[in-house]
């Protein structure tokens, strides 16, 4: 009911909004640009701050050229298709000028002066540096244009209402330095907040969409998948270190927190091609939001056990089963289809340091048993099969309260029945598209 | 004993419940059309229906395929009658050492029995997690066209 009447309160501003906030002046320029050759260097360091910025997860279609758009992004409030970032004059950002581009990630209002929406994160890319700025656009701008038709936008919410959430929500500007820091940890909060805008999902969003500012980084949700809290709140079992955490981002994988999947999987491979340094800054900051040990934490998602030390004795599991063991017993299932890989061969994860488990929501240890881990096509990576078909729903069910309970000694789940429909549905809506 | 539907007979078997599929299959079902490749569920050789769904036998413990309904590639046709998928991969001579090729046909099969048209798109999505070492690729891909023809002539009935 809340949500309803504030959803109305911002219709009705969206009625007049319009009327008050002038519409912004569209630019000039109508012929391309004609740019002269970058400076190699400014083009490279561009490209490691695109990277940082994950520009090409978001601007890229399935099996189509990088950067060149149209992929679609499914919101609440309907279907947006990314654009094309390659500098073709039509189709592209060929005639941007660099002022435009910085209006454009600064402001969130589009060469054309219309209210761009805010799935484009500009109330993260607000922070990034004009000079920054000034490499990603010659990084973009030097690569080859790609000339692209990109589908119309199929949403319910029309673009006079941006400037309506835009007064509500979005705080443009840089962010001040935090003297009680040092460099490392404020390059990294620049890094975090701005470019990589990590609470884009790690955050979680108000009705409206927007992030919730109080709550920052305390866990969202991103195409089904759950994106873990990063902040007092993270379930992972084992407290991540900075070098854990550098590690994971680099490689996608570390041996104490696991893989990472959904989403998270192109935000590593982007990472990998950073500078060390600074994907170190930002496991440092995003580390100095997490709680340093949980030692404290009583009961809850941690538990009593010691996580990670010793999850399993050796002898805990039985290479066999009882013969009276039931289809639906989800230790029994551990046993017999999870254990071989996670307890012993393979240097399989073992569970007990698994956050999928600990997690507030059942998405993601769902989603993995279903589809497995696959590494990005021709690079090495963690993998393990999907059992989607070999499990029932009501076996799913039984693993996972199984996991939950004797592994991650937490509070049951009551989703799991909920998750275990939809990504079944997104299978399905996949295999058909 | 542990009873598991295969290729619509039933079969009481005395083994653990942890048994993987494919050894109960092979020895002590005789049914040797799934091979054993990784072991890992990683390669496709072992897959086999269950249910319609292409699963990983080597990786899958007969505990949770009980009494739902398992195919194996002995259940698509026989040598006399091969079913419409199997009589593609022998007209387009798809297999070379032949080991992959169970795997193939039965995740191919399950491809055809959800999407009866597929793209080549579709098809090379289906089949991108199981290997084949020999490189006969572009005959399995012509297999799977020619299947698809096929499989509308007969209405799906292998």
């Amino acid at each position: 009911m809340v949500r309803t009447l504030k959803f109305l309160g911002v219709l009705l501003l969206g009625l007049v909004g319009p009327g008050l906030v002038a519409q912004q002046s569209p630019t000039q320029a109508q012929q391309p640009v004609t740019r002269s050759a970058a400076d190699p260097e400014v083009v490279a360091k561009g490209a490691a701050l695109a990277a940082i910025g994950n520009c090409n997860t978001c601007h890229t279609a399935e099996g189509g050229k990088t950067l060149a758009g149209g992929r679609p992004l499914t919101t609440p409030f309907g279907t947006v298709y990314s654009t094309n970032l390659t500098p073709d004059p039509d189709t592209g950002i060929g005639r941007w000028s660099l002022s435009e581009f910085r209006r454009a990630m600064h402001e969130g209002i589009g060469r054309d002066g219309r209210e761009l929406y805010p799935a484009f994160p500009y109330d993260h890319y607000t922070h990034v540096t004009n000079e920054d700025l000034g490499a990603i656009f010659a990084y973009l701008t030097s690569r080859e244009a790609l000339r692209t038709g990109i589908p119309e936008n199929r949403m319910i919410v029309p673009r006079p209402f941006v400037a309506v959430w835009k007064s509500l929500y979005f705080k443009p500007g840089t962010l001040p330095q935090d003297p009680t820091h040092d460099a490392q940890w404020n390059r990294g909060r620049y890094l975090a907040e701005g470019l990589a805008h990590c609470g884009a999902c790690h955050t979680p969003r108000n009705a409206l969409g927007a992030e919730e500012a109080d709550r920052a980084l305390a866990g969202g949700r991103i195409e089904g998948w759950s994106a873990p809290a990063l902040n007092a709140q993270s379930p992972a079992p084992r407290p991540w270190s900075a070098d854990d955490l550098t590690t994971y981002l680099r490689t996608g994988f570390d041996a104490q927190h696991g893989v990472a999947a959904g989403a998270m999987a192109a935000v590593t491979q982007n990472l990998a091609t950073v500078p060390e340094a600074d994907v170190r800054a930002i496991a440092v900051y995003v580390v100095s939001q997490m709680p340093a040990s949980r030692a404290a934490d009583s009961g809850g998602a941690s538990g009593t056990s010691q996580p990670g030390s010793a999850p399993f004795a050796e002898d805990a599991v039985p290479d066999s089963l009882a013969a009276t063991a039931t289809p639906g017993d989800g230790a029994a299932i551990y046993k017999s289809a999870c254990a071989g890989c996670h307890e012993r061969a393979l240097r399989g994860l073992p569970l007990a340091l698994s956050t999928s488990v600990t997690d507030t929501t059942s998405a993601n240890l769902i989603r993995i048993t279903f589809d497995g881990v696959a590494p990005r096509e021709g690079s090495a990576g963690g993998i393990m099969p999907g059992f989607a078909g070999a499990l029932t729903n009501r076996q799913m069910t039984a693993l996972a309260g199984y996991l939950r309970s004797e592994v991650g000694h937490a509070p049951p789940w009551s989703d799991v029945e909920r998750e275990i429909a939809k990504a079944r549905e997104e299978t399905k809506a996949k295999k058909a598209s | 004993m542990i009873t598991l539907k295969v290729n619509g007979q039933s079969h009481a078997v005395d083994a653990d419940p942890a048994t993987p599929l494919l050894y109960v299959l092979r020895d002590h079902l005789q049914l040797n059309g799934a091979k054993y490749g990784c072991g890992l569920g990683q390669c496709g050789a072992c897959m086999v229906l269950v249910d319609g769904e292409p699963v990983f036998s080597c990786i899958t413990p007969i505990l949770v395929v009980q009494e739902r309904a398992v195919r194996t590639l002995e259940g698509l046709g026989t040598a006399e009658r091969p079913g419409p998928v199997q009589q593609a991969f022998i007209d387009e001579q798809a297999a070379q050492c032949g080991y992959c090729i169970p795997g193939m046909i039965v995740r191919a099969q399950a491809l055809l029995e959800k999407n009866p048209a597929p793209t080549d798109d579709e098809i090379r999505a289906a089949l991108n997690t199981n290997l084949c070492r020999c490189g006969t690729h572009m005959r399995i891909l012509r297999a799977v066209r020619r299947a698809a023809q096929g499989f509308k002539a007969s209405g799906g009935k292998s």
